[in-house]
């Protein structure tokens, strides 16, 4: 068995010789950098959002009447006050719940249906690929915010309907990668192999295809997370997804621009939190790239 | 497959599609929870009103008949009435087009012009200072919520530097440029992103080709070089990631127009939400996915005119 497997290395032990930098050591520290940048940003992010109570004494909503629009680095608001008193740096950290939950809810959802879908697209072929593949081409031709945005204006400006809007459109996108990677790799050796030893469509699907299709899945997905939360404070921005006084990022940057011309800090800091985040995915998926993809 | 044949298999195929487009766009509608009726008549509604409406709408037949219904409508050019406007959605929405259309066109232009210069050395000087400040660039750029840079540039410009005018769209040809210069730069940012990322490794592409190789040890310059293979594939590259990204210029559009207060499509597809003016949401909707099913039609032919190999494919 084990000189079978020297010959013949599976994808899989390639993928674990990558990761763990074994083929190519001098690549590693630097592949790896990415990633490791990526993940404590975007770690650190998710900490202060979960633990957001100890980190600040402050609600987000607490009106304060007598100190509105605070500058940053005043005594008792480190990054500022917005027009009624509320803590910026309160908001911002609470906000971070509403908007990493937009990141991961509306991309694990999208990515487990349109990975499934284009799965079994591409497995089955035949009139059920084409009828499929017809549908995400179609979907393809609707920009994609302006159809979110038109699915919300007839379901109702909502968090909740922006959900159901994102989840109705973005499954195309994974669908499209799944399908284009399993329509090649089920005339490998290795899907006509397990085929051969009597394995059902289930099994191959599951144990040999996804395996196999799962990293190209996972480097669109960060880019999916970028342009998601991109999306929801974009609807937030334009009051048809988070409403005030929800501190949602986006809405508060709409709340700021208002007091443009006085109070810079509230649509210009919650912005900063927007475009950190990204980075944070965008560096995640390069990194991943970078170990995943097998030619570079 | 030769080239004409390529041409009228590509535009045949664009039928389908467009009739497909009209189904989900008919569908929106019926995505209205509960009675359409009552929500679009509102704090109007009665029993009577409702059911008059309801007949109009064509809601008391079956879905099918329904269909055929609004095309026949949409053959018509009618896409049904604005209840704020109260004029038909069709009137309304032209009146809003050609702002965004000067919009989208400005923003791809200047991109454009940012792009190919920066992709190009970016791929020439791959992992030099350039390089690396681009790769930076590109990628908070691609993290930056378009509306927040829109607001930044009002800021500095605007306001600040009073270089520009904070909204509106201007009245000649100038005064679109002049008006439309900030939001056009907004997007275009955005969009530049994608661009350079693109164009770079295209170039990159073309530089370890064998042509290239073989062009420099004829003797060739590197300068000539550059411009007949280098820069003519950009070019087409550039064309390639329209087609591709032409639905995320719209969508930033769409956006930009409500930080800016631009009267296009994008802010009335907005205020249409919140007014719940169903009828002009539909055609909104519409009409962009027809524009970039047809354009995405013409980057195709042009691509194809440019690169043979795309027909024989």
């Amino acid at each position: 068995m084990s000189t079978t497997e020297s010959t013949t290395v599976s994808p899989g032990h390639l993928l674990l010789e990558r990761i763990q930098g074994r083929s190519r050591p001098r690549g590693k520290v630097r592949r790896n950098a990415t990633l490791v940048v990526g993940c404590s940003i975007l770690g650190a992010i998710i900490l202060a959002a979960i633990f957001a109570p100890f980190l600040t004494p402050y609600n987000p909503n607490t009106i304060d009447p007598l100190n509105p629009l605070a500058p940053p680095f005043s005594p008792h608001h480190i990054l500022g006050t917005d027009e009624y008193g509320r803590d910026i740096f309160a908001r911002i950290l609470y906000g971070g719940r509403i908007d990493l939950l937009i990141a991961f809810g509306a991309t694990s959802v999208t990515l487990v249906v349109g990975t499934a879908i284009g799965l079994f697209s591409g497995y089955s072929g035949g009139w059920a690929d084409t009828v499929i593949m017809r549908i995400v081409d179609l979907f393809f031709a609707f920009p994609f915010f302006v159809l979110v945005i038109a699915i919300v204006a007839m379901l109702g400006p909502s968090i909740f309907n922006m959900f159901v809007a994102i989840w109705l459109t973005s499954w195309i996108s994974y669908a499209r990668i799944t399908r284009g990677h399993t329509v090649v790799a089920k005339n490998r050796e290795y899907v006509l192999g397990a085929k051969a030893l009597g394995y059902g469509h289930l099994r191959v699907m599951l144990r040999h295809l996804l395996p196999n299709l799962v990293s190209f899945v996972l480097i669109f997905a960060m880019v999916d997370a970028v342009g998601n939360v991109l999306l929801g404070a974009a609807l937030g921005f334009l009051g048809l997804g988070a409403k005030p006084p929800s501190p949602e990022w986006g809405a508060m940057i709409a709340d700021g621009q208002n007091y443009i011309l006085s109070a810079w800090w509230l649509s210009t800091l919650p912005g900063l939190a927007i475009v950190l985040v990204g980075v944070g995915f965008s560096l995640i998926g390069d990194g991943l790239a970078d170990i995943l993809r097998p030619s570079d | 497959m030769n080239r004409f044949s390529f041409v009228v298999r590509r535009i045949l195929h664009v039928i389908p599609v467009l009739f497909g487009i009209t189904v989900i766009t008919f569908f929106l509608l019926r995505l209205i929870p509960g009675d359409p009726a009552r929500q679009i008549l509102g704090q109007h509604y009665t029993p009577a009103s409702g059911h008059a409406l309801r007949h109009v709408l064509g809601l008391d037949r079956p879905l099918v008949q329904q269909y055929l219904l609004f095309m026949k409508h949409l053959f018509h050019g009618n896409l049904g009435d604005s209840i704020s406007y109260h004029e038909s959605a069709g009137t309304v929405i032209s009146a809003h087009f050609m702002p965004t259309f000067f919009l989208v066109v400005y923003a791809a232009v200047i991109a454009t012009i940012v792009s190919i210069p920066t992709g190009i050395v970016s791929a020439l000087r791959r992992g030099g200072v350039f390089d690396q400040t681009a790769r930076v660039t590109t990628l908070v750029g691609f993290a930056m919520p378009a509306f927040w840079l829109g607001i930044i540039l009002i800021l500095i410009f605007s306001i600040h530097l009073q270089l520009f005018p904070v909204n509106g769209y201007g009245t000649s040809f100038v005064g679109h440029l002049y008006h439309l210069f900030l939001p056009a730069l907004t997007i275009a940012i955005g969009f530049s992103t994608i661009l350079v990322r693109t164009l770079r490794s295209s170039t990159l592409g073309v530089l370890s080709s064998d042509y290239v190789d073989t062009a420099r040890i004829k003797g060739i310059s590197r300068f000539t070089v550059l411009r007949r293979h280098v820069f003519r594939n950009a070019i087409v590259a550039v064309i390639v990631v329209f087609g591709i990204n032409l639905a995320y210029l719209i969508s930033g559009t769409v956006i930009i127009e409500n930080v800016f207060s631009i009267p296009g499509l994008g802010t009335l597809l907005v205020d249409s939400v919140s007014t719940r003016d169903y009828s002009v949401v539909q055609g909104v909707t519409l009409i962009f996915a027809v524009s970039v099913v047809l354009i995405n039609l013409l980057t195709d032919l042009v691509h194809a005119s440019l690169d043979p190999r795309v027909v024989i494919e």
